[in-house]
């Protein structure tokens, strides 16, 4: 796998253009804007010297293009697509979870708690073949082939109507594959939160206090037990957004994990260094605002912030 | 050699309760089973069914017959010997990658508890590091970078990236074991930070280290698989990973009578990944037998 895609650029000047082997090297710095020579730490330094300045450097393959170009274009597909999928399946999950803990032991109990624990060990990547297989080919509901890319050719970006559709068609199946593959941890981790959450002594007092079944419901027992579930929140952020480049090769869905993939194959090394970097600053933002909601939702986290 | 047998008695004794416990779960029972018969198949079945290399020509993609129970690929060769075949790569990288992992975090959680200062402070924001940075990603790029050409070196590096969070538990639960009275008896017995460590200490922890163990073990299956999808790990040897690269690859995806070749690999795997989490909570139980009354 390893190459160095300078060389293989130099190697083609040289048998293509008939070039001194000097005469390609230096093409070839000034093109990229690479001194070959310096040591790799040097270098190194110059990297973050112009990370800096918000500089991540040119692609190898599209010469030319900034990489802060390409992640600009590529990056909120991902962002989208992510999101929407985050937020159905944990209101869905919230939903399913507290609805079967109130059921325990029924019928729909067994069927919703052992779909959800297959679902959530099954690699997302999988699932999204087995989506692809069946939805696709096998049973033909949707033409798979015309959903390649974020966007079809010609439809502008727009608040239009054809635009908005447009983009919830070609993000479908990648936001199908990410909730199937995240509803069941969180179907699960709220039963049992709501389940620990039902046993408390304050939920009795409000029993016993007759208050309305409903109220009990939502302000006693499902306040307290979604709380647990936003750590989880920063987690699945991170495992999602990382997972997307295995979703969205699957799908040729144009986004930052798509992208991340083709550098890969292509030795484009200034895209990949940068994708990724955008891909951690992603999920380290994610954590911080999931940490931030979290204290803003639970005043017992906050003591420790000396207010 | 009295004490020897009644040793073994006891030992045998103690099987037959956690048999028992086991069985309590039966969806924990059911994974057990399945994981059992996973490791047969894939660590005897090689021996039994010969791997079919022959091309046919006429045969390409056949439905599911006696002759072929799961069908042929694209080349007319049998899937379930491909499937019985496959499985000793996955589950091989999956083991090393758990243990190494599991060896790392317990040494450096436990030790970073005992020594801590400056080495512990060290350690810890070392792991937090790790576990903020999304695995996939860097796994992909660091096979551009790295030869990734045998099982162990996979395995090496996906250990690598997996221990930061047993680390954190095993050393909260170090922090908090060194203050009870037996350690602290060890500790002025002068009986040396290793013994401690690993017969006092580790014993009181096992539950946890043997189920984030197997948890680890899944992570690793997701994504060594993973890489081999994407094609980023030579694909020199034969396993579910690779019959699933090809099937994307070369398009059998795309192709209506194929289905059976696809969906072996992939039932497989999801499989072996639902035994691993589903036998966890039969550990969990039997651990800790107060939890299952509860839910």
């Amino acid at each position: 796998m390893p190459s160095n895609p300078i060389q293989i650029y130099i190697n083609q000047m040289i048998s293509q253009y008939g070039m001194t082997y000097k005469e390609a090297e230096a093409l070839a710095a000034s093109l990229f804007s690479i001194d070959l020579k310096k040591p790799l730490l040097l270098q190194y330094f110059e990297f973050l010297k112009n990370l800096l300045r918000g500089d991540l450097g040119i692609s190898f393959l599209s010469r030319g293009t900034k990489v802060t170009t390409i992640i600009k274009e590529f990056l909120p597909w991902t962002l989208f697509s992510v999101g929407v999928s985050l937020l159905i399946s944990f209101t869905l999950g919230v939903i399913l979870g507290m609805f079967i803990a109130y059921r325990r032991g029924s019928l729909i109990d067994v069927i919703v708690t052992s779909i959800a624990s297959i679902l959530s060990s099954i690699p997302n990547y999988l699932i999204g073949i087995m989506i692809l297989v069946f939805v696709g080919v096998q049973w033909r509901l949707i033409p798979i082939e015309t959903m390649r890319g974020s966007l079809s050719p010609g439809v502008k970006p727009g608040f239009t109507w054809t635009f908005i559709k447009d983009v919830f068609f070609h993000a479908s199946m990648p936001i199908l594959t990410y909730v199937m593959s995240t509803i069941g941890s969180w179907i699960l981790t709220m039963k049992s939160s709501t389940l620990s959450t039902l046993g408390e002594d304050y939920v009795m007092v409000a029993k016993a206090r007759g208050l309305k079944e409903s109220r009990i419901t939502f302000s006693y027992v499902g306040r307290n037990a979604i709380l647990p579930l936003f750590t989880s929140l920063t987690i699945s952020l991170g495992f999602i957004v990382g997972g997307s480049v295995l979703i969205e090769s699957i799908f040729v869905y144009k986004g930052i994990g798509w992208i991340l993939w083709s550098s890969i194959n292509s030795r484009d090394y200034p895209v990949m260094q940068g994708v990724f970097l955008i891909i951690t600053i992603s999920v380290i933002m994610a954590n911080f605002l999931a940490d931030l909601l979290y204290s803003r939702l639970d005043p017992r986290i906050r003591i420790s912030g000396g207010e | 050699m009295d004490k020897k047998v009644r040793k073994y008695k006891l030992y045998l004794g103690s099987l037959r309760d956690t048999f028992k416990l086991l069985k309590k779960n039966k969806v924990g029972f059911a994974g057990f089973i399945v994981l059992i018969f996973i490791i047969l198949i894939s660590f005897i079945g090689p021996y039994i069914v010969p791997f079919d290399t022959t091309s046919r020509l006429d045969k390409i993609y056949v439905k599911p017959s006696w002759e072929h129970p799961l069908g042929t690929d694209s080349q007319g060769r049998d899937v379930l010997s491909q499937i019985v075949h496959g499985g000793r790569d996955v589950l091989i990288v999956a083991f090393l990658t758990g243990l190494l992992s599991t060896f790392i975090a317990v040494s450096l959680g436990s030790l970073s508890a005992f020594i801590g200062g400056r080495f512990d402070s060290l350690v810890t924001s070392l792991a937090d590091i790790v576990l903020t940075i999304p695995h996939f990603p860097l796994l992909s790029v660091l096979a551009a970078f790295i030869k990734l050409k045998s099982s162990f070196m996979i395995a090496f590096i996906l250990a690598l990236l997996s221990w930061p969070g047993l680390l954190r538990a095993v050393r909260a639960q170090v922090l908090s074991l060194k203050e009870r009275d037996f350690i602290e008896a060890a500790r002025a017995l002068d009986l040396g930070i290793f013994h401690i460590v690993f017969s006092e200490i580790l014993p009181n922890m096992m539950n946890y280290i043997v189920i984030s163990f197997i948890l680890s073990m899944t992570s690793a299956v997701y994504a060594q698989v993973g890489l081999i999808l994407l094609g980023l790990v030579p694909l020199a040897s034969h396993n579910w990973g690779v019959m699933i690269n090809f099937a994307w690859t070369r398009g059998a995806i795309f192709y209506k009578n194929s289905v059976f070749y696809i969906l072996s690999p992939i039932i497989a795997i999801s499989l072996f990944q639902w035994s691993l989490v589903s036998f966890t909570r039969s550990l969990e139980e039997i651990f800790n037998p107060r939890l299952g009354q509860g839910v």
